[in-house]
């Protein structure tokens, strides 16, 4: 985005190839990436006089020549080269954002170009290939991006600038299109942390101020999550995204469109899935709940989903998952509760009587919950048959003497909720065992009548064959 | 299927199958969905075309895993419908599983879906087949559209021209879907789309839409794209080469995003095979010298791996090399990224044959050597063991000078697994560089092995001489590497005694029957009075390897004895090792409940001093 590019002419394209002229020229695009390399000769700034040192008048053209001048950029690799550039470049940075914070009547119709002009030369880059191959986000360090003494400088100035009562939206629009918020969310790719943080702001602010832009940018940002759950699996700033999205579902009008709930079932149910849910996995559990407080019919698609992307090998995904249906538990209405109890309760007592110990310990605190516990009161006629055969058996095999501790605990609180019921399945016990024991030895018998039949089969087809030829 | 609708089905009432299909238990439902083609058999084609496929149709809500088993089980069903006749059957399960979510069943429903529409005929690909792809293409979610893209190439070549025209005009517009999803599926699949249009549509088609794509918003899609100008290169004819794909691949190999000119780098070979000699020459070298330039340390990499440039024209090919190339070459060779000098060092060699011994001499060699001598050991590794290349071309002569003092710094490198890749090469080296250099220079590195303080080393030493003795025959082992390692038997340390018995373990076989019985034996029998049980219980070790390789009077006469000297040692390993080793060499008869019983216990303690003898 230097600005030797965008002023290429268009005819170059054709035969840019062969020019060495323009090719250089687009070379240096290449590489207005976080990481300039090859910058030939330093450059030079003429230093301007102070915007306070100046009459009201010339202010406002200083202002757009400083705002200039900030489009240069800075290779932050050489870490010796253009040092008092740099140091110039940055004092005016910070002048720029103490302009915009504290003068009035600075925002004229033409500011708004350059303004974003500046903001989009400093930030919109293609971010660098990651240090490591594989990155993970929770083993590695992120690569910090080394522009940064410009950049935070930049993304406060665009926020103050965005902030500013002065600011006017429908002005802006013109410029903060939706290409302009496309790349602003590719940016949140970002591994460092301090740029996802200035990111959402600036995002959040855009959502709030620009209505035209709302549909596009939710719809952006499922592009991006479906892209994440389903290609690559790999996107840093996904917490992030979701933590606008809480408060952006915060302000959805009821009854919510198709278009949300379509949202929360096709888009955020799946990136339950992800291999580093854990990271983001608090902002999604906020922003499901978020929809189930506005619309409690939701409650079923939700917990299905849970119970489809239920994690089958990892343990610590599966208490994570554990925690975030003790949150939907606590909001759920009884009558929600009713229709998915089934499905539900079956999952929990698997969880129950999982060998890991974790596992078990976070489904069994489910009962210290008391509105959980009233819920499984009322239903209980229910739930006691579903949970009682785990229980049972785990109360005397489990490994872990806490998770017994529990478990004793839980089978009292049954007993004292419903004993007609519960002696009763204590009394079957031992008949439900056999009886499915023969239904296993049942189902082995049918398929091994089915290979046989098989087998048969192809002899015959054989014999066929040989008969036919 | 000579039994059609006939079968035992009384037997085996549908609902007792659906069950199972149905169970709570996924691992069950997996399980039945596997045995999926057992059920339709027990069924019969009709009662598959009439009840289980439309069940399977209705109940597609599942777990991923079961309908990934579903999607690839319905690929090879035709026979169990009917055959082809039939095969359209299958198409609303499979219909259904191309738009779920999940990729891999999506993908794997398009993949049985391919295969099943070779199996149609002409009409009814356009009645059912053809019907799919477009609902799957004017799908609602960006699922179905994604898969639509995987089919248009199976059915084109099939059907009338109208519905071609209809086809064109679905892909076309999947090329410019607002989803990145769909836009990618569909730039993956332009290349091979392309390939069964006809060429004026190539040209009035394929063009614009690979134009299109690879100017897309999206880094995603346009890298995408560049692979599809590959396959479209090489469908057209040279002169529409220039005007219709170049302009839109020299923006590639600039674009703005290093993904971009990574998949150019990363396709270079097949780009020149696909755009030929001419424009190679003119276009190509000219955006390869940039990729080599390139600012990210990805590209970089990627293109170094190309610099040999097979496909560029065979008179010119050193001079382009020479000219354009190698200049390059000479700066990545001080790159500050170790992956980009990596790769460079694995072809750099390479390029020697294409230039011929003077050049080579003269510009290759220095490069050579600044490799050589790189701070990374894996670009000096990569260079050693790519000497063969430069050895066809000037002969590793030349080389010798430069290259010992990296392979003795490599040698003694303080990681030992550096020290062991090296040894992986002294073979092949010893082999390039004859016995009279490899004596004179390298010999006493591979001795200096022997007495490495890392096992793992010292047993590649071990294995290493080996290798050398079948190179260069049990003489010159006799005069060079023999008397080394048994003058070590007297060292006063008991593991550099004990290398000399796994010397002697692995050489006997190499060196064969006379050396093994005058020079070896004499020294194991020697040792088995050695102060370290694990020296004496090596030793019977030993003698039962090299057992093989004596004759029959040597081991009645001296084996004999000392083993049975030591299987009456005090310590239990000696005793157990000296009865395996007479057991194993059937010098007694031994009842062999002396080892069961008694020794079971020493075999675990032996692998304790196995682990406790490497430090």
């Amino acid at each position: 985005m230097s600005s030797a590019a965008t002023t290429a002419p268009s005819v170059d394209k054709v035969d840019g190839f062969s020019r060495k002229s323009v090719r250089k020229a687009r070379q240096k695009r290449a590489q207005s990436s976080s990481q300039f390399r090859s910058q030939d000769k330093p450059i030079e700034l003429v230093q301007l006089p102070l915007l306070k040192d100046v009459s009201a008048q010339e202010q406002p053209e200083l202002f757009l020549k400083k705002l200039q001048q900030c489009c240069t950029l800075f290779d932050f690799m050489e870490t010796l080269s253009d040092l008092k550039m740099k140091e110039y470049k940055r004092s005016t940075l910070n002048e720029l954002v103490d302009y915009v914070t504290l003068s009035r009547g600075y925002l004229t119709e033409q500011t708004y170009p350059e303004v974003v002009k500046m903001v989009s030369c400093n930030i919109f880059r293609t971010l660098p290939p990651s240090d490591s191959n594989e990155f993970d986000p929770e083993e590695d360090e992120p690569m910090l991006e080394a522009s940064w003494p410009h950049l935070q400088l930049v993304y406060e100035f665009f926020i103050r600038f965005l902030e500013s009562q002065e600011f006017q939206p429908s002005v802006a629009k013109k410029y903060i299109d939706q290409k302009f918020v496309l790349q602003l969310l590719e940016l949140f790719d970002s591994e460092d942390p301090r740029e996802r943080d200035c990111l959402k702001t600036v995002l959040h602010r855009i959502y709030g101020k620009f209505l035209g832009l709302r549909a596009f940018i939710r719809k952006q940002i499922n592009n991006i999550f479906l892209c994440f759950v389903f290609e690559t699996e790999h996107f840093n700033g996904v917490a992030e995204l979701l933590e606008i999205l809480g408060s952006i579902i915060n302000g959805f009008a009821l009854p919510l469109k198709a278009e949300h709930k379509q949202f929360l079932v096709k888009v955020l149910l799946p990136l339950h899935t992800v291999r580093s849910l854990s990271l983001f996995h608090a902002q999604l559990a906020y922003c499901i709940v978020q929809f189930l407080e506005k619309d409690p019919t939701l409650t079923e698609p939700v917990i299905r989903g849970l119970l489809k992307f239920w994690p089958k090998t990892c343990s610590q995904k599966e208490v994570m998952f554990l925690g975030e249906l003790e949150e939907i538990l606590d909001v759920i209405e009884p009558t929600q509760f009713v229709k998915i109890q089934e499905l539900l309760f079956k999952q929990i007592s698997r969880c129950v009587s999982s060998p890991h110990f974790q596992v078990a310990e976070r489904a069994l605190y489910y009962w210290n919950n008391e509105y959980i516990m009233s819920l499984i009161e009322e239903n209980s006629s229910v739930i006691l048959p579903i949970m009682f055969a785990s229980l049972y058996r785990i109360s005397k095999e489990h490994w872990n003497p806490a998770i017994s501790a529990l478990i004793y605990n839980v089978l009292k609180a049954f007993m004292e909720m419903n004993s007609a019921l519960f002696d009763e399945l204590a009394a079957n016990y031992k008949s439900d065992r056999q009886r499915e024991r023969k239904k296993d030895k049942e189902r082995e018998d049918l398929w091994r009548k089915l290979e046989e039949l098989e087998l048969r089969r192809g002899v015959q087809n054989n014999r066929n064959d040989i008969e036919g030829e | 299927m000579g039994t059609g609708t006939g079968g035992d089905d009384s037997l085996y009432p549908i609902a007792v199958l659906i069950d199972e299909l149905r169970n709570e238990d996924v691992q069950l439902r997996l399980n039945s969905i596997k045995k999926l083609s057992t059920i339709a058999l027990a069924l019969g084609v009709e009662r598959t075309r009439t009840e289980l496929l439309p069940f399977l149709t209705d109940t597609i809500y599942d777990e991923d895993e079961v309908l990934l088993a579903l999607a690839e089980q319905l690929g090879s069903f035709t026979v169990l419908v009917g055959g082809p006749e039939f095969v359209h059957c299958l198409l609303p399960p499979l219909e259904s599983l191309a738009t779920v979510e999940e990729t891999v069943v999506r993908d794997k429903a398009v993949e049985s879906l391919r295969k099943i529409s070779q199996e149609h005929s002409p009409v009814d690909l356009e009645v059912h087949f053809v019907p799919l792809v477009k609902r799957l293409a004017s799908g609602d979610w960006f699922t179905s559209r994604t898969s639509a893209c995987g089919l248009f190439g199976v059915c084109y070549p099939r059907v009338s021209s109208t519905v071609k025209a209809e086809i064109r005009q679905h892909f076309r517009t999947l090329c410019s879907d607002d989803t990145p999803m769909v836009r990618r599926a569909a730039s993956s699949k332009l290349g091979e789309f392309a390939k069964v249009l006809e060429l004026d549509y190539v040209k009035s088609d394929i063009i614009p839409l690979f134009t299109a794509l690879a100017s897309d918003e999206q880094d995603s899609v346009r890298l995408l794209a560049v692979e599809a100008g590959v396959s479209i290169a090489a469908l057209l004819p040279q002169e529409d080469l220039e005007d219709l794909v170049m302009p839109t691949l020299r923006q590639a190999a600039e674009d703005k995003s290093w993904r971009v000119r990574y998949m150019v780098a990363d396709k270079f070979s097949e780009l020149q095979k696909a755009v030929g000699p001419e424009i190679t020459k003119n276009d190509l070298v000219p955006a390869f010298q940039n990729l080599l330039k390139d600012c990210e340390a990805e590209v970089r990499t990627a293109a170094a791996n190309k610099v040999k440039g097979e496909v560029l024209p065979e008179d010119s090919r050193e001079t382009i090399i020479m000219t354009h190339i190698l200049p390059c070459v000479k700066e990545l060779v001080s790159d500050t990224n170790q992956h980009v000098k990596s790769a460079l060092a694995s072809v750099i060699m390479g390029l020697s044959t294409i230039l011929g011994k003077d050049n080579t001499v003269e510009h290759l060699l220095p490069l050579f050597l600044v490799q050589l001598k790189d701070e990374y050991p894996e670009v000096r590794l990569n260079i050693i063991s790519n000497l063969d290349c430069v050895n066809e071309v000037i002969g590793i002569r030349q080389l010798s000078q430069s290259l010992l003092p990296a392979i003795v710094e490599l040698a003694e490198d303080a990681k030992w697994r550096v020290r062991l890749a090296i040894i992986e090469y002294m073979p092949l080296l010893a082999g390039q560089l004859g016995v009279e250099f490899f004596d004179e220079k390298l010999n006493s590195l591979c001795m200096a092995w022997l007495i490495d303080h890392v096992y793992a080393i010292r047993e590649a030493a071990t294995c290493n001489l080996m290798k050398l003795v079948e190179k260069f025959g049990a003489e010159w082992a006799q005069n060079t590497i023999v008397p080394k390692v048994l003058g070590m038997a007297n060292d006063s340390n008991y593991l550099h005694r004990m290398t000399t018995l796994f010397c002697i373990n692995a050489l006997s076989e190499v060196c064969g029957q006379e050396i093994t019985t005058k020079h070896m034996l004499p020294v194991v029998l020697k040792m088995s009075t050695d102060q370290v049980a694990n020296v004496r219980f090596n030793v019977a070790r030993c003698l039962q390897k090299i057992g093989p390789v004596l004759d029959s009077s040597a081991l009645q006469a001296e084996v004999k004895p000392v083993l049975e000297k030591l299987a009456t040692d005090q310590d239990m390993d000696v005793k157990y090792f000296a009865l395996e080793a007479i057991s194993g060499m059937y010098l007694f008869n031994l009842p062999t409940y002396i080892f069961s019983e008694t020794f079971s216990f020493s075999s675990i303690l032996f692998f304790f001093f196995s682990f406790s003898l490497s430090p």
